[in-house]
């Protein structure tokens, strides 16, 4: 993985859904108070995947990781902000550029008996892209993708309806699929949690050659830190349609800075009845994604809530002066000297450093 | 970034300069799936009994059709006459099952004509209209379901109010008008019969559309660049073809009934037999207090034979296309 160049960046990302309501009561709407209500599921993302570079999303569910995902390869159009591939921004490109990156960008998706068409074969599921872009040595292709998926010998395959095949096939079918056209980054949403416990391994190191021997670039999306450190590069945790923390895998995990990030590795259970460590326990549910609160979005359930700055100040991702990743807190300083305290409403001198630590978290 | 591409590694990269490689036959091999396919249904379907005798009823009723000619004794429409004088019509003759006049197998009715050619040529009134009308029915109503349920929004607001619309006309009152309208004509009553009766199926297909489009293996298609209307034909088509399949399997059986009902309330082709202008014919000449039951229970036969039939085969595809009814 020494590719540097950035092959893809996100530039502050914005997904919202309208919420449906019929269109008696949109209806009604457009005379009455305006406003429809949205659901912020990615709230203003921006990172960037640099050639041959795995990255993982991470986050509890319903946090946008999905929904950045399905960005990336543009299934959904971005309500605002942008995505760059190769200099060139989605939003302007033109329909030739378009299908140039739909070619080079591809998506594994979670559930592997949802993702093939149950009425057709293996070898129409793995061929359809290349019918698609027209491209010359279809069988061959076809065969070499499924040989790198291990599913040897892949002429065997080729009739096979998906209903024949196991979990763990069909994701390797969905793989080679994703494979067939030679992409330059895939993502790779949840690719193992649906498969056997039994299965993984060997899906794991599949995607793990596939990483290396195509030169890829991989967003992964899980909620399994474990698998995110043993695949990813770099790590980016996501928390109400923003990110919280983002950098090195191994600085996150070993020295994780936000509560959030702080809470999550502690949530995942270590297989070592020795190793003692000190609990911090989420308490409460995610907030509200369609009346989004003020401030900082973790606030609620925060455990070093630390006053009127988390409640006034939305936290900016950046870098901070004590350790490596990207952290969006109040609690670290900033390392360009942006000092939060300033854009407080209320008498911004007064709230000077090290406010005394209101520990109960409030219940707005 | 053509170029970025080539430099990146590939496991293609020699696949790109050897063209001669040996490509599958692609129409041999679509021939061959689709053979299995249908070889699999066919043996689910012929697996039960009632199935495999409808299928052999509709089969009798589809060459008695097709060879309604030579079947035929006589012209359907031609009075028959006593004796070679000409002069006196042959009315009410009892069928020659019973020991009647020898030339008339099932009698003759009260207009002197002919029961048995009467009922071999209905057979093709009732199977062309049932054919034709839940071919265009089932076809109209799964494309606009493809279409409302792909596209969503205005588009299935539209179409689905048209749906409505039409759900909102009950099916014999206006038919009877719309045939009134257009004159009494076997293909007017086809097209009456098409006009309403496409609503079910495109409501249901539109169903099955609308959460066919969300699941994985079509956004992986939209992923690969797939256009709309690849992704309608291959993706979606393909996993709702059962359900058209059913839903036209019912439309013969209905479209059938409805025929007989509106040539028995007197608005049926003057000049084409039907077993449902059969039924009118008999109840105008009052043939039930003469006694003359071969006029009507043949007819009533093969009516209720053919529709039985249609829904037994729907019902048998049915527990196919959705086996949690076995």
């Amino acid at each position: 993985m020494s590719g540097n160049e950035v092959l893809l960046e996100v530039d502050d990302l914005k997904k919202h859904f309208k919420v449906n309501q019929g269109w008696i009561a949109s209806l009604v709407e457009s005379f009455g108070r305006g406003e429809p209500d949205y659901v912020h599921a990615v709230d203003g993302v921006s990172f960037e995947l640099r050639e041959g570079e795995t990255l993982g999303l991470a986050g509890e569910s319903g946090c946008g990781k999905t929904t950045t995902g399905m960005s990336l390869v543009k299934l959904h159009d971005p309500t605002a902000g942008d995505i760059v591939y190769d200099d060139t921004r989605l939003s302007e490109a033109s329909d030739a550029e378009i299908k140039q990156f739909r070619q080079n960008a591809q998506m594994i998706f979670q559930d592997p008996f949802e993702s093939l068409n149950p009425r057709m074969t293996v070898y129409d599921t793995v061929a359809e892209p290349l019918r698609i872009h027209d491209i010359r040595n279809e069988t061959a292709r076809v065969q070499r993708a499924l040989e790198f998926a291990e599913l040897l010998p892949a002429e065997h395959y080729f009739d096979q309806y998906p209903h024949e095949l196991s979990g763990g096939q069909r994701q390797r079918v969905a793989i080679a699929r994703a494979l067939v056209l030679d992409p330059d980054f895939i993502v790779a949403d949840e690719p193992v949690s649906m498969l056997d416990v039994s299965l993984r391994a060997g899906v794991l190191s599949l995607l793990d050659r596939m990483t290396d021997e195509f030169g890829l670039s991989v967003v992964y999306i899980s909620h399994d830190l474990s698998l995110l450190r043993h695949m990813c590069d770099r790590l980016a945790i996501m928390y109400m349609g923003k990110i919280v923390e983002k950098g090195p895998t191994d600085q996150i995990i070993e020295n994780p800075q936000h509560p959030y990030t702080q809470a999550l590795i502690n949530a995942v259970p270590v297989p070592d009845p020795a190793v003692g460590r000190e609990r911090v326990e989420l308490q409460g549910e995610v907030g509200d994604v369609i009346d989004i609160p003020t401030g900082c979005r973790f606030k609620n359930r925060c455990s070093e809530y630390i006053g009127d700055v988390c409640d006034q100040v939305v936290p900016p991702l950046e870098a901070k002066t004590d350790f490596e990743q990207d952290v969006a807190c109040h609690l670290y300083d900033s390392a360009e000297g942006y000092d939060p305290y300033q854009e407080m409403t209320g008498s911004p001198s007064a709230a000077e450093t090290g406010d005394e630590p209101e520990s109960t978290p409030a219940d707005d | 970034m053509a170029q970025e591409e080539q430099s990146t590694r590939s496991i293609y990269t020699d696949l790109d300069d050897a063209s001669t490689d040996e490509e599958i036959n692609k129409w041999e091999r679509t021939f061959r799936l689709w053979r299995e396919t249908l070889k699999e249904h066919w043996g689910m379907l012929t697996d039960e009994l009632s199935v495999k005798l409808s299928m052999l009823t509709v089969a009798g009723f589809m060459i008695i059709a097709i060879f309604a000619p030579f079947i035929a004794t006589h012209q359907p429409l031609q009075r028959q006459f006593q004796g070679d004088a000409g002069i006196i019509q042959d009315k009410w003759a009892e069928p020659s099952l019973l020991g009647g006049d020898t030339e008339y197998l099932l009698g003759t009715t009260a207009e002197g004509f002919d029961i048995f050619s009467q009922l071999v040529y209905g057979t093709r009134a009732a199977l062309l209209v049932g054919l034709i009308a839940a071919f265009f029915t089932a076809g109209i109503g799964t494309l606009v379901g493809l279409v409302a349920g792909y596209y969503g929004g205005k588009v299935d607001d539209a179409l689905m109010r048209i749906v409505d619309f039409l759900y909102g006309m009950p099916l014999l009152p206006t038919v009877i008008v719309l045939v009134a309208v257009l004159g009494p004509d076997l293909w007017n009553i086809i097209l009456a019969l098409i006009i309403l009766q496409w609503r079910s199926t495109a409501r249901v297909i539109r169903s099955q559309s609308l959460s066919l489009r969300e699941r994985p293996f079509v956004k992986a298609a939209e992923v690969a660049g797939a256009g709309d209307w690849h992704i309608i034909s291959r993706h979606l088509a393909p996993n709702v073809l059962p359900m058209t399949f059913l839903y036209g399997s019912f439309g013969i059986a209905w479209a059938i009934l409805a025929e007989a009902g509106i040539s028995f309330i007197g608005l049926g082709d003057p000049n084409t037999v039907s077993w449902g202008t059969m039924l009118q014919a008999s109840r105008a000449y009052s043939a039930l207090s003469f006694g003359a039951w071969w006029w009507f229970v043949p007819p009533g036969i093969c009516i209720g034979l053919l529709v039985i039939s249609g829904f037994l085969i729907g019902r048998g595809y049915e527990e196919i296309t959705n086996p949690k009814i076995q």
